[in-house]
This record gives C-alpha cells, structure tokens and sequence, in this order.
C-alpha cells in the first residue's frame, strides 16, 4: 500500500527529501542554542564580562537566523511537498477513473469516490505533511537532546532514563484505550451525517408522515452517544497533560536536587549553574519530542483507513482495455450477437441476459421493449462494449467488438443512456461534445432532427443559453431532445436510445422518428420505449422478458404471435392509443 | 493529541467556514455562547479555579530555577555550606506546588470535556429539534451543503473554542498578568524592553496569520472547485466514457487541481512558518535581553543585578508563550463566532406556524352518536373544541374545497391564481399538466407545506388553518414525485408509514404495492438493508417501496404525486388495481403525466400556467374536444 501511495510523490520527491533534511539543520541548530544561552549565564553574565555576553550573543543570533531561515524553508517545502502528493494523488486517481469501464463505475458508488478524491485525499495530505515535518525531527530532536544533556552532565541526565519510560508507558496506555474510541466516534459521527443529511433529502416524507419526533428520537441517540464516547475518550486523554507535567516537572525536582549537590558538593567544577539552566532546557525538549512521536503515531493510524481507500482506487484495474493492434475503422453498422450471455457479477446466479441470438442488417430501426428489469439496457450497451459479454460474441461491421480500438467504437456507436447528464456549460458547449469541431451550421441541424432547434431558440440567449449543473434548468423532454442532438453530432454509424424519448410528446417524438428515417437512413436505429407507439414502426421490434428475447418481429406479427407484446399493446391502448409520457 | 480535532468524517464536501471571515455581532454572539457554558456553572467555576492554580504553578515552576540558583546554589556555593536542609525544604515546596498544578491541571481538562462535549451536543440537538419545526420554505432557500455544515463544521469549530480558545485565553491572560508583574517587580526598563520585543514578535505573528488565513480562504474556494467538478465529472461519468471525453475531462480536472495545489502550497506555507519563527524570534529576543541586560548591569544603570538578568531570561521565555498562544486563538476565535453566528441564525428561524387546535382522532358509532376511541376503527372524526369548553366530533370524509386560491413560493410571483375546487368525498380526484402548472404546489398547499396568499381552503367543511398540522398531515397519505428512503431495513421503510405496524401488515402493504416480488428476491429480503436513499434499486422499486410505505400509513386522504411514473404500464396497472382497493371510498389526489394513469379518475383537472383550465370527467373532457383532448391525442406538449 505505502509502495503505491509513494509512486505518487514524483516531482515533489526533492521537496519532500529537502523538508526533513532541513528540518534537521534545525534541530541541531535549536539543540546547540540552549547550551549557548547556558554559556551566556555562566561565562558571560555570572561574571560580568559584557564582551562575552556580547561575543555569544551574536552566536546566538547568527544561530536564529540561520534555524529561521530553515524553519521557514523547510515549512515551505514540506507545504510544496504535502500539497503536491496531493495533487498527484488526485491526479492518478482521477486519471484512473476515466479508465474505468462500466463495471468499474458500478462497483463504488458515486458518493464513494468523490469521497476518496476530496476527504480522503486531504487526510493524507495532512499526515504526509506532518511527516515530513516531524517524523525526522522528533527522533533526531530526541537523540541530540539526549547527546547534549549526557555531554553536559552524564550523571544528571541519568533522571532521563527514569522519566522517558513513565512517560512512554502512559502515552502508551492513553492512546491504546482512546484509539479504539475514537475510531468508533468517527464512524458514529458518519451517522449523525447521514441522519441529518437524509432528514434534509427527506424532509417532506419526514413532515408529510408527521415523523419529526421520531426523526429527533433517532438524531438524540446518535448525538447521545457520541457525546458519551467522545467524553470517555477525551477523559482519558485528560491524563495527557498531568503526565507530561508529572514527568517533566520530575525531572526538574529529581535534576535540581542532584545539580545542586553535584554543583556545592564539587564547589562548581563538576557542574555549573549554567549546565543546570541548559539542562532543564533539554528535560523540556526531550519530552516535547516524545510527545510529538506519540502524535505522529496517532495520525499514521488515523490516516490509515484513508489511505486504503485511495489505493483502492488506484489499484483499480480497469476490466476493459483497447486490444493489440485494435481494428481503427468500423465498416458498417450491421449487429450481430450470437450466444450472448451475461452478468453484472462473477458471483454465482441468475445471469441477467441469456442466450442472445440477434442479426440486424445495416440501417435498420430495431424497437425493444419489455418489462422492468427485463435487461433491454443491458442489451443494448454490449455493442458499444461498455460492458464485456460473460459468453459468446458481439459483433459490429462484422467483427467481434473486442478488435476494436475503444474509442473508434464508441464513436461510431452513439448511445443515449436512460439516466443522461448535461454538464454545466452553454447548450453549444454542450453539443460539442458530440463533436469539438462541429460548425455552427452542423450544431442547429442535428438539433433540428432531435426536435431541439424550436425549444432552443426560445430561449433569450439561444445556443449560448448556459446549463446548470445536471441540466436542471430544463424540463425532463428538453433534456432528452438535447442529449439526442449531442449523439447525433457524432455522425454514428449506430444510434442508440436508451429510453430517451420517454418524456418527450407522442407528437414529437413521432417527429423525431421521421427525421432519423429521412435524414440518417444508413444508421442502425436502436430504440428502448416503453410505449408501442414509439417502436411500432420499426423494421423489427425485439421483446425482451426476463433477460431472454422472448420474439423479434414486426408489430403486426408480433400482435398475433406474441403474448407479452400484446398485453403491453391492450394494456396501453385501454381506453385510447395515446399517453401524454410512458 | 491530533484525536478530537480531526473533521469528523462524512461527506467533506460542505464548505467549510472561512477563515478570517468574522461574525456580524461578535459581542451579541458571544454572550449568548457564554449563556449556553452557564448551564454548567458550578463546572467551570471550577474550571476557572483550576485554571489559575495550573498557571500559578506553571509561574513558581519557572522562577524555581532562578530562586534555586540564586538563594540556594550560590549562597551555599559562596559559604561551602553542604547543609542540604534547606534545599530539601524549598524542594518538598515545590514538589506540593507541583502537585497542586498537576492536579489542577487534570481537574481542568476532565471537567472541560464534560462542558465543551455537552455544549457542543446541546447546541446539536437544539438546532435538529429546531429544525424539524421549519417550514418548508427554508429547506428550499437553502443548500444542503450549507445546512450539514453546521452540525459539522460550525459545532466542532465551536466545541474548540469552548474547550481550548476560551480556557487557553484566560491561563494565558493570567500567566502574562503574573510574569508581567514579576517583571516590573525586577526591572522596569528592562520590562519595557521585552514589551518591545513582544510587540514585533505579535505584529510578525499578525502579518503572517494574515497571509496565512487569505491563502486559506483561497485554498478553500479551489477545494470547493475542484469538488465540485469531481462531483459534476463522477456523476456523469457513464456519459463521459459514451463520449470518449476522458482527455477532455483530464485536462480541466488538471488545471482546477494545479490552482488548488498552488493555493494549498501557500496556505500551507505561510501556517508552516509562524512557529518557526515565532520560536526564534524567542531565541533572538534572549540574546538581546542577555545583551541588553549585561549592557545595563555592567554599566549600573537602573540597578539591575546579575541574578535579576538571569531571572528575566527565563520570565521572557515564559512570557512569549502565552502571547503566542493568544495570538493563534484569535483566528481560532473569530472563526468559532462566525461559525456560532450560523447556528444562531438556524436556531432564530420561525418555526413553521401552527395555530389550529382541531385534531384528528379513531371514532366509533357508539349509540348512533360519534365518539372517539381509542383504538383503529377505520373511522376518523375531527374533534373541535369550542370557546365554550364542548366539543363536538364531525365524521372525517375527505371532502377537500379550494375557494378562489392564490398562491406564489415568493410573494411577487404568484403561481396559482383563483384555484376553485372540490373533491368530494371518496372521489378520485387527477391532475394533469406540464412540468411548473401547479399541480404539485396544489398537493403541497392541501397538507400546508406551504401557506396560500389568498383565498381559503376547507377540510371536510373546516378551514384547514383550524386543524393542527400533525393532524392534518396524518390524515394524508403522501406519494412524492421525488423518493426518499432512510437508510434501514426495507421493513423499517415501510414501517416509517406507521410505526406500529406488525410485520404482516407491512408485508400486506407491499403486496398491495406489488412490491413484495422484487423484495423477496433481495439478498436478506424484507430484512436487507437500504443504504444511500436505496441506491443498489432501480428507479421503479424505489417508487413501489415508497408506495407500500403509503399503504401502511392507511390513512383517509391518499396523495399520489407522480406515484407510478417510472414504473412500466403492466405493473403500474397491478399497483393502480391495489390502491384503488385499498383507498375504496376514500379521497384519492392523483398527479400523473401518464393519461392512462389517470383516466379512471372522477374528476381531471387540467392545470395551464397555475390555471385550472379544465375540469371533468375523462369521457366529457374528451368530448369537449379541448386541451385536455389535444393532450390526449399527442398534439400537445407536456414536459
């Protein structure tokens, strides 16, 4: 995991090299600067001699200057360096998200990965600083305040010995009984999130069956409950701050008693009364560095869980990749599937399509209609090879799909999905992505097929008019019309509409299916409806029931031979032949 | 220790306050946050009390040093008295004082955590509490982003600054109080002096802060940039590999995240180098004091001893700290108010306004006359209390009548204009009409989500403003266009409908609903667990669970807003088939795009631009060859 997660430093890795090696400059740097003020006690002022005060007073400025100056630079390296991890974490893993295929995406969910991109990501980024930062200037703090305080006097430093153990022992006993608790507060706290946030979703379920008590018991429990952990937790970490006190203050008990002997008893020459001031300096510094290593310690643990969940994404291989030397021309847009059998899972079961068996000549306008669940989706979303068949074959322009180059495919093989996004951007931004170079003239006539043209130049700013995030700023039938013109931008050599005409009037959907016959008459034609009246002109209509294709046909053969069909047809003709939405 | 201070997990993906952006009435607000620590008193009395015992502590122990060499070390070094006796003594002193610190030390923080941790949950639970009494219009005016960071973001700035900034503030005001006087007890120019030196140390500490907080506030915006592109990107990712955009989305994702990364690299640079520089400011004001000093001494000037320069190193070191520490608390602070003052904000609203006084209760026919009972009857009765302290029980019927209603989400633009209409008891009653006619904003004006601008509304001959609101939404059985599952079980999700159902009967329910198919089929069936609003269902399960959970509800008024819409027309007509069963004699509200829907239905309400336009059963609609005609025969838009 750590391997992976290091791939990502690349250009940063001087800056995260140069953050803790200036950091040590530092620390020998600060270790050296309370003997000098020791020095300055017992040389200088002890004795009145000013040119000394003043010889190791500008030592001692030169000293701060100099551990300035690598504070603030290794501050901002290791800020260069923890940023730019970051960077590149987000980077790989975006970048490994567009590799995904289908099956990738449906394997974590939306929320799950704009998760592990933004909260996960700045986790790491806030150990990964704290790292570098720290990690090797603790121990090296501790080593030097060590050397420096045996230099100085080995027999007082001894008290060392006894305090490092107390004060190891109990951080050691805090942190192993609050880690647990907190690891579990933090997963309470996600509840109390998604209890409030899907209170906020729900709010007029929540007021419409008058369940606002029952929503507050619930939020009372959560709350109740981190609270009560929370203070388990922070109580024991109460003990944090006595410790270091019982210790370092110890130290100064234990360090006095035995300098002051050692300095009366030796009549100042085994030890000065500077040597006790440095000292007690480094009794502060030891300890403080011990108290950061069990710091970093608990932020390695915490970021742990994150950082899994980073690799997880990285790790993730796409299922689908371009073949060896992939076929770059898509001949024609006849389909065929022979013994197509698939599953959305490796796990045993049911699989949700079974023994396909389809030839569609080129040009054709193929209908598909079925039931919920009946896999008229899945059906249709093997031939852009969006997902692999489990079994069988596939086969575009002849040739079995796989020998595709992906994108030669896919952009020959325009689809437009049932559940269709606009993205933020103009409607002319928006088309073009279809096809970045298409003219003007080309954007207004692909939206004239879809039916789109009317409805856009209604609007005060025309093509220019700006989409909101998701397209909420037009109706469920724009939307649709619009996404139907941004696939036909592509110049397909197969079209797919995947339920895409659902929200849209009979009337013009009609319109829609007559511009498709007139104006691309060489295009395969797939269309999903849950409407007959929307395939009941096409050359064959596929039934699809229970992952299986019940009949091809066309609408008059299948009125009589078929009993699905039928009943899908009675039971949408009760009464009159039309719906305003189906 | 990094523990209570790290986010609280979750989405991350709300803004977070801004740094550097302060409170609108700091004063106000601060009292009312001090209002809330109140409630705990007797505790931080004591935490007060303990606070000035650890400080006076922390002070001795660092003049210790000095008192040690001075009064012990060099006298007993000068006379070679080896008689420790008084050493000893002065040690044991120190010890006790220790202990009192450390004690005192412990007390604060054990105290503290019970005050800040029941603050921060009392704050929590008042704003849900509060929140569940908004009216609905509050919900739309404001993000859910903005809400949930709140109850994150806002309330652990807050539990930080009741638990470190407030305690630190006032330790570090009380050490400076105590060394400041030690220091013009010693010397006054020399006091002076280290004020000097505090002072650059304080305006560097400011300048930087500042850059600091700017950058933050900067990198706060890429973040939510960069989010939110992630977000649009992510969402539409099916879209993106249907397109082959991969590159595309790259590129831009590129240079949102370079911007973010340069931002973060500054932000973080300038928090990085504070402490740095504030420690060797530290230093370099020591080597001055000791120059200066020296300088003063030698030259006996002010009289200032050798032993008084010693003493004012170490009160200086002891002295920068807590100046430090006031100085990062400030933005803590600032931070902390604006955070508090958004919670106040939430916790002003005005609750949703409910007046009425008639409520819903189970009747019987006791005698011929109607009483309330006290178990389901499957009758309902409206019980209204008069002035003159009788009250009488009218039979719920479901008789709904809008007379001349005007209504707009805000006042300039009224949506609904002179709405007339009834529904009589037991009738079916439709509404048909493209995307923004009204028809929803008239089911939200029935159960009150929202309050009309004129004319009246009557419930079984009484003004809906007369009956209590829990009482007029429990009559209501409520469909919603858009569904919302809960996290749970989907047993728990349909028992939401009635919270006392029996497992039979949620399991009736979703038979009825045509759900128990697909949910038997499920992994753990009735008992799998739905997470993130039902995500691993289709459109159309989703839609037959919340149906059933309507079911179960079985209440006297039924409102199916486009109830049935991703549902295929074969099993919508099983669903249709249940309900109609179910709801037999009972007041039905259908809004449907479907016509096939709605046919059946007693009455259809043609809705145009907030207009009822039309209005009559399916065979006479059609033979008045109107819109509702045009609609039928597909030469009419709806969207």
């Amino acid at each position: 995991m750590l391997k992976r997660l290091l791939q990502s430093v690349r250009q940063y890795k001087k800056d995260s090299i140069l953050a803790p090696l200036i950091v040590s400059g530092e620390v020998v740097l600060e270790v050296f600067m309370p003997w000098i003020m020791g020095k300055i006690i017992d040389h200088g002022i002890n004795v009145g001699d000013m040119g000394y005060v003043t010889k190791m007073g500008i030592v001692l400025v030169i000293c701060c200057v100099l551990s300035l100056a690598c504070g603030a630079l290794a501050g901002k390296y290791a800020a260069s360096g923890s940023a730019g991890f970051a960077r590149n974490l987000r980077q790989d893993m975006f970048y490994n998200v567009q590799n995904f295929s289908f099956f990738n995406i449906d394997k974590f969910s939306t929320a799950s990965i704009v998760t592990r991109l933004t909260t996960d990501v700045t986790n790491l980024q806030n150990a990964y600083q704290m790292i570098i930062r720290t990690a090797v200037r603790s121990p090296f703090m501790l080593i030097s305040s060590i050397v420096m305080a045996f230099t100085i006097n080995a027999k007082a430093a001894l008290v060392f010995l006894l305090a490092v153990p107390v004060l190891a022992i109990g951080l050691g006993l805090i942190i192993t009984h609050a880690h647990p608790i907190f690891i579990r507060v933090f997963k309470t706290y996600d509840k109390l999130n998604r209890v409030v946030q899907e209170n906020l979703y729900g709010i007029r379920v929540v007021k419409s069956f008058v369940r606002e008590d029952y929503e507050e018991q619930k939020f009372k429990e959560v709350s109740r409950k981190i609270h009560d952990d929370f203070c388990k937790a922070e109580r024991l970490l109460a003990f944090n701050g006595p410790l270091m006190q019982l210790c370092s203050y110890g130290c100064m008990l234990l360090i006095s008693w035995v300098g002051a002997r050692m300095i009366v008893l030796s009549g100042g020459t085994e030890m000065t009364t500077g040597d006790l001031t440095s000292l007690f300096t480094y009794v502060m510094q030891i300890l403080m560095s011990l108290m950061m290593l069990s710091m970093i310690l608990v932020m390695i643990t915490m970021s742990k869980a994150s950082a899994e969940r980073i690799v997880e994404i990285l790790e993730e291989a796409p299922t689908i990749t371009n073949p060896e030397a992939p076929v770059t021309e898509v001949p024609d847009g006849s389909v065929e599937f022979s013994g197509v059998e698939f599953s959305y899972s490796d796990k045993s079961g049911k699989p949700c399509l079974r023994d396909v068996n389809l030839k569609i000549a080129s040009g054709q306008t193929i209908g598909i209609i079925g039931g919920t669940g009946s896999a008229k989706s899945t059906l249709v979303q093997m031939i852009p090879r969006l997902y692999d068949v489990t079994k069988g074959e596939v086969r575009v322009g002849g040739r079995n799909v796989r020998e595709y180059d992906l994108e030669v495919l896919r952009d020959s093989v325009a689809m437009v999905l049932q559940k269709n996004v606009l993205f933020s951007g103009t409607i002319k931004e928006n088309l073009r992505w279809g096809n970045p170079d298409a003219t003007d003239e080309e954007l207004i006539h692909a939206c004239e097929l879809a039916q789109a043209d009317g409805f856009i130049r209604e609007f005060p700013d025309g093509y220019d008019t700006h989409i909101e995030q998701g397209g909420r700023n037009v109706s469920g039938g724009q939307k649709q019309r619009l996404c139907i013109a941004r696939a036909l931008l592509k110049k397909p050599k197969i079209l797919i509409l995947d339920d895409s005409t659902s929200a849209v009037d009979t009337r013009t959907d009609a319109l829609i299916r007559k511009a498709f016959r007139e104006e691309i008459p060489d295009t395969t034609k797939f269309i999903i409806a849950q409407r007959i009246s929307s395939v009941e002109d096409a050359d064959q209509i596929i039934v699809m029931n229970d992952g299986c294709v019940d009949a091809v046909g066309t609408h008059d053969t299948l009125l009589k031979t078929n009993e699905i069909y039928r009943e899908v047809y009675t039971s949408q003709m009760k009464g009159g032949d039309e719906d305003g939405r189906s | 220790m990094a523990g209570p201070n790290r986010m609280p997990g979750g989405r991350g993906r709300m803004p977070a306050g801004m740094p550097g952006k302060g409170a609108k009435d700091a004063k106000k607000t601060f009292k009312r946050l001090l209002s809330y620590l109140f409630r705990f008193k007797v505790q931080f009395a004591l935490v007060l009390v303990c606070i000035v015992f650890s400080s006076v502590a922390g002070v001795i122990g660092s003049v210790f040093l000095e008192t040690l060499i001075d009064d012990y070390i060099t006298p007993m070094l000068r006379e070679n008295n080896t008689d420790f006796s008084g050493l000893i003594r002065a040690l044991s002193t120190m010890a006790l004082v220790y202990l009192i610190g450390m004690i005192s030390t412990w007390l604060h923080n054990f105290l503290m955590v019970g005050i800040s941790q029941g603050v921060q949950k009392r704050v929590r639970d008042e704003m849900f509490t509060h929140m569940q009494k908004l009216p609905l219009r509050y919900f739309d005016t404001h993000t859910h982003g903005e809400l949930m960071s709140r109850y994150t973001n806002d309330t652990d700035t807050l539990r930080q600054m009741v638990s470190q900034s407030i305690p630190q503030v006032f330790s570090s005001a009380i050490t400076i109080v105590s060394v400041l006087t030690a220091m013009i007890v010693t010397s006054i120019p020399m006091t002076l002096f280290v004020l000097l030196t505090v002072a650059v140390m304080m305006f560097v500490a400011g300048t930087i802060g500042g850059k600091s907080a700017k950058y933050f506030a900067k990198q706060q915006k890429s973040i939510g940039d960069v989010n939110g592109y992630i977000e649009e990107m992510i969402e539409g990712q099916k879209v993106i590999k249907v397109f082959c955009h991969e590159e595309k989305a790259k590129n831009d994702f590129d240079k949102l995240n370079d911007e973010l990364c340069t931002n973060a690299t500054q932000a973080n640079k300038f928090a990085n180098i504070l402490m740095p520089i504030m420690g060797n400011l530290g230093h370099l004001q020591y080597a001055l004091i000791a120059i200066f000093g020296g300088f003063l001494a030698v030259n006996g000037i002010s009289g200032l001893e050798l032993g008084g320069i010693v003493a004012f190193l170490q009160l200086s070191k002891t002295f920068n700290m807590p100046v430090t520490q006031i100085a990062q608390q400030v933005n803590a602070v600032v931070m902390a108010l604006a955070g508090a003052e958004r919670i106040f904000d939430l916790l002003d609203e005005e609750p949703e306004p409910d007046e009425g006084y008639v409520t819903l209760v189970n009747a019987e026919y006791r005698e011929g006359e109607l009483t309330e009972a006290d178990h389901r009857t499957g009758l309902w009765a409206w019980k209204h209390p008069h002035g003159d302290g009788t009250i009488t029980y009218t039979p719920m019927q479901g008789d709904v009548r809008f007379f001349d209603v005007d209504f707009g989400y805000v006042e300039e633009k009224i949506v609904l204009h002179n709405i007339s209409l009834y529904a009589e008891p037991g009738q079916k009653v439709a509404f048909v009409g493209a995307t923004g006619a009204g028809k929803t904003t008239i089911t939200n004006l029935i159960n009150r989500f929202y309050d009309i601008a004129d004319g009246k509304i009557r419930y079984d001959d009484i003004n809906i403003n007369k009956i209590k609101k829990s009482d007029l939404r429990r009559s209501l059985g409520v469909v919603l266009q858009d569904v919302n599952l809960f996290t749970g079980t989907v047993m728990d999700n349909i028992r939401y409908g009635r919270l006392d159902a029996t497992d039979e009967e949620c399991i009736a329910a979703a038979k009825l609903a045509n759900a128990h198919g697909f949910i038997e089929m499920l992994p753990d069936g009735y008992q799998t667990v739905l997470e993130g609003d039902g995500s691993g269902l289709s459109q159309g399960q989703r839609q037959l669970i919340s149906i059933a959970r309507a079911a179960v509800a079985d209440p006297p008024v039924m409102i199916l807003d486009e109830a049935t819409s991703s549902i295929d027309t074969r099993t919508e007509a099983l669903v249709q088939k249940g309900m109609d069963g179910l709801m037999k004699g009972r007041t039905v509200f259908v809004i449907a795009h479907r016509l096939s829907t709605v046919q059946n239905s007693d009455v259809i309400m043609v809705l145009d631009h907030g207009h009822i336009i039309e209005k009559g059963s399916h065979d006479e609609l059609i033979a008045q060859r109107g819109n509702y005609y045009r609609l039928y025969t597909g030469a009419f838009e709806l969207e």
